[in-house]
């Protein structure tokens, strides 16, 4: 059964019909889908601990 | 019967029966100022201290949009339009899920969260972490498709290598499908609401000191 067709708006930003492309060191091999994934959430660690912490309302510090 | 009913000659003791018991043990433990708190240290200020409640609302929304993916069923998870948003909505609040508790994981393991007699928190958020993994595994076994038939394929050579093979078969359907939506959910809540309880007891893990020689580890009790 065909998908419903998704208007441009919606559509993924980046095109993934179509057969992954993988990376290969020795016997690592892994998707570039995966490894960017991977680094976004390295990414995401890093930003957490730099980035300032808002600090609510009513605490003096 | 009320604590205030109890004669302080015999509070502490068997009185009251094992519910008495219970509820002593439980209020000493949780005191309820303990259990929800409405403030925490100043060292909790900061992003890295965020992932564990990002993780525990992933998990909502994967139980939410899991139970209504049992209430409908396959025929409108694969067919209807609103079925397979509510599928998508499934997968990729796994996928958050996994993220957020991977770097809660990183963030804790390189802060040494289990000092301070925090040890069985760290072992049941870890054991949570592979229930997780296993979840997920079956999840990917009970999609219907040719994605599923590879998966259960190349897993079933990798679990009898390891010999754990016939304890479970990743062939069946069925069997794969009562382990994804009622064994290891429940596995996985009831390890979710014990990490949580004695995050709750033990308190948030203070930062390491940068001074060797204070042995501060924040724990309450």
């Amino acid at each position: 059964m065909s998908a419903p067709p998704i208007s441009p708006g919606l559509a993924a930003p980046v095109n993934l019909n179509h057969t992954g492309h993988y990376l290969h060191w020795g016997v690592v091999q892994i998707s570039v889908a995966n490894l960017a994934v991977v680094g976004i959430m390295v990414l995401v660690f890093l930003l957490a601990l730099v980035l300032p912490f808002p600090r609510g309302r009513g605490r003096d510090e | 019967m009320s604590d205030q009913n109890v004669p302080s000659s015999v509070a502490g003791t068997g009185a009251g029966g094992w519910t008495g018991v219970v509820r002593r043990r439980a209020v000493r433990a949780f005191p309820p100022d303990r259990l929800l708190p409405d403030e925490q240290p100043s060292w909790v200020a900061s992003w890295i201290y965020v992932f564990g409640v990002l993780t525990l609302s992933a998990l909502c929304v994967v139980l939410a949009t899991g139970g209504v993916l049992a209430l409908k069923g396959p025929a409108w998870w694969h067919i209807s339009s609103t079925g397979r948003y509510v599928n998508s909505l499934h997968l990729w609040s796994v996928e958050l899920f996994m993220a957020f508790m991977v770097v809660h994981l990183w963030g804790k393991f390189f802060m040494a969260a289990w000092r301070g007699r925090r040890a069985m928190t760290w072992i049941t958020g870890a054991v949570a972490f592979l229930a997780s993994v296993g979840t997920a595994f079956t999840g990917y076994l009970v999609q219907q498709n040719f994605d599923s038939q590879w998966i259960a394929g190349q897993a079933k050579d990798g679990l009898n290598s390891v010999g754990i093979g016939g304890y479970f078969n990743v062939l069946d359907f069925g069997q794969m499908l009562m382990w994804h939506i009622v064994l290891l959910p429940l596995a996985l809540g009831l390890l979710t609401v014990w990490h949580i309880l004695l995050v709750r007891r033990r308190g948030v893990v203070p930062p390491i000191p940068l001074d060797a020689g204070s042995a501060d580890e924040g724990d309450p009790s």
